[in-house]
């Protein structure tokens, strides 16, 4: 048995082609794009050594200040809001909706496999107002206020963005912690109740605090995904008006593809991978600081 | 009560049945009770299902209805033809092609290789399990924009730019992750004395995996290639990075770059092409919702 199991030849071939690729095509250009970032040039006309000149810019680029407080705010914005939205439709498909929340939870769902591309499309026309208003400004225009130019604020465009990604995003966010609400033990929720905990203090005393671990990995979940945002703006905003929501992902492309300086787009990216790295393990730390104490 | 501490909670059901217990039974109480959830469904429906409402309702409106005529009014005519406007005119089909045969070899490649290193990582004793587990793991949080510049000298070098290879390459790199962490997960239900039992009546390893692990995870399988399948058929960055000509775009890239094949915006073979690809994923997504929504947020908890 363990002659079989631990047969070499088996293990190398069964392992190997799919470590060979993730090798080749994931782990080497990680470095290689680590390298990039001491030179200047691109694909097509050939790279030149320039030292540290990237990483001196990153330091005194403006656009880097912009698009870094983006993407912070955006992560730490739409993490709150999804998460939140996320929980509260959880606790509403168990508390008030009850057996017949299955079909709900499917239809909430629904914008969670959608192409990012045509939501966004949708969006930008339902929050249209030239050539003619969409559905919103409408809406506005029926209750008696003005239709408003949602795209040309900075302001404006940053709040639909996160509305869009709720949309997006809450019907996965739902489904996912009412896993974790439906595990609470019965017994625990009638003890509470017989104890005379009831609506906002059942929840806020029993049911966050027992729900909390699978909370947690909601929210490191959805920080890790926010940081990279790239779909969503590109095809929302692309990044307007201005550079005003432009996040760390979409500068780098623009750098890169755009301009053709793969060397300070290399540079962007590796700061965006080591925010990422770093907002991960601290995350992912300190959750287990937390599940240990709790026990 | 004695029932109801030792049955055990079917589907979850448990906190939501005593939750009503409290309520009153009798009279007008059943309306006022029912009315929340009635509100919330109602609300949920709009703001879920009305937005799709109207973008299909777009998708058959005249280019002058839609402009000249209130946003929430019915079609004046039904302009089906949009569609094929869409199809034919904004290549909308060529689009669905090349992200068809982009993404199909793309999910073969990634559920047999990531299958098969997941059994080797989960079921076979070797030394250095663990380390290569992380290694693997470690994917899941790079940033594919870390990878996208060597990857595309490289494929530039290879002259491989002009095809849709850089795409299946790509996909299938940045799928393996996720793929052999969950399938090493699925493996693990997979019971010894089943993998013992073959070896006894003399199957190689090659025949229990793909005789008796393979197909008890059929499941596993399924739900797996379905995460990845909306991961890349959804791709926008690395499409929009490696398609260099209009030829080779799929369909989010063609969707990105729509109203310029037509010069100026036309809503109604905009809305049918939206709509296409909409409605296309929610066929997919009915077809298969419980699969789908267990992987999609399986893949989170663990990942």
């Amino acid at each position: 048995m363990d002659q079989l199991l631990g047969n070499r030849r088996a293990i190398a071939l069964l392992v190997g082609p799919a470590l060979v690729i993730y090798t080749a095509v994931m782990l080497v250009p990680v470095f290689w794009s680590a390298g990039y970032t001491l030179t200047a040039g691109n694909a097509i006309t050939g790279y030149r050594f320039t030292g540290l000149a990237n990483f001196r810019e990153l330091l005194s680029d403006p656009n880097i200040r912009t698009a870094l407080w983006f993407t912070l705010r955006y992560a730490v914005v739409l993490t709150i809001g999804q998460v939140l939205a996320g929980y509260v439709l959880a606790l509403c498909y168990v508390f008030v909706l009850k057996r017949a929340s299955a079909v709900i939870r499917t239809l909430v769902f629904f914008p969670v496999v959608l192409p990012t591309v045509a939501v966004a499309l949708m969006f930008q026309n339902l929050f249209a107002i030239a050539p003619v208003n969409g559905p919103v400004n409408s809406f506005l225009n029926l209750i008696g206020y003005h239709s408003v130019d949602w795209f040309s604020s900075a302001g404006h465009a940053f709040w639909i963005i996160v509305i869009m990604d709720i949309w997006r995003s809450m019907g996965f966010y739902a489904v996912l912690l009412y896993a974790g609400l439906v595990d609470i033990p019965e017994t625990t929720i009638e003890a509470a109740r017989i104890d005379g905990a009831t609506g906002w203090r059942l929840v806020r005393h029993i049911v966050v605090p027992l729900s909390f671990p699978v909370l947690l990995s909601a929210i490191i979940f959805s920080i890790n995904g926010t940081l990279k945002v790239f779909d969503s703006i590109l095809a929302l905003t692309n990044g307007g008006p201005g550079n005003a929501t432009t996040p760390l992902t979409l500068y780098m492309f623009n750098t890169s593809f755009s301009y053709g300086e793969y060397g300070y787009g290399a540079t962007i990216a590796l700061l965006l991978t080591v925010i990422c790295l770093i907002v991960t393990v601290t995350l992912y730390r300190w959750s287990r600081v937390d599940q240990s104490e709790a026990l | 009560m004695a029932t109801a501490i030792t049955r055990k909670p079917t589907e979850g059901d448990s906190v939501a049945r005593r939750a009503s217990s409290k309520a009153p039974r009798r009279g007008r109480g059943r309306f006022a009770r029912r009315l929340p959830a009635r509100g919330l469904t109602a609300l949920l429906l709009v703001v879920v299902v009305y937005p799709l409402v109207w973008l299909f309702l777009g998708s058959v409106k005249s280019q002058a209805d839609y402009l000249n005529r209130p946003t929430f009014s019915l079609p004046a005519h039904w302009m089906w033809g949009n569609y094929k406007t869409a199809w034919v005119t904004g290549s909308l089909g060529l689009y669905i092609r090349n992200s068809v045969t982009a993404v199909l070899p793309s999910l073969v490649f990634v559920i047999v290789l990531g299958s098969a290193a997941g059994f080797a990582l989960q079921a076979m004793r070797w030394r250095l399990r663990r380390p290569t587990m992380l290694l693997v793991l470690a994917g899941i949080m790079v940033p594919s924009q870390m990878i996208l510049l060597p990857l595309f000298t490289i494929y530039f070098q290879a002259g491989l730019t002009g095809t849709l290879w850089p795409l299946i390459i790509t996909y299938t790199a940045t799928g393996l992750p996720l793929t052999v962490f969950m399938m090493a997960t699925y493996f693990r239900a997979v019971p010894h004395e089943v993998i013992e039992a073959a070896a006894i009546d003399g199957a190689g390893i090659f025949r229990i995996f793909f005789s008796v692990a393979f197909p008890m995870a059929r499941n596993a399988i399924l739900t797996v290639a379905l995460v990845q399948f909306f991961f890349m058929w959804n791709d926008l960055l690395i499409a929009l990075t490696f398609t260099n000509s209009n030829n080779l775009r799929t369909v989010q890239v063609g969707l990105l770059n729509f109203t310029g094949e037509f010069g100026s915006i036309q809503y109604g073979p905009l809305f049918a092409a939206i709509c296409v690809t909409v409605f296309g994923t929610l066929i997919i997504f009915l077809a298969l919702n419980q699969k789908v929504m267990k992987g999609l947020t399986g893949g989170a908890v663990k990942g």
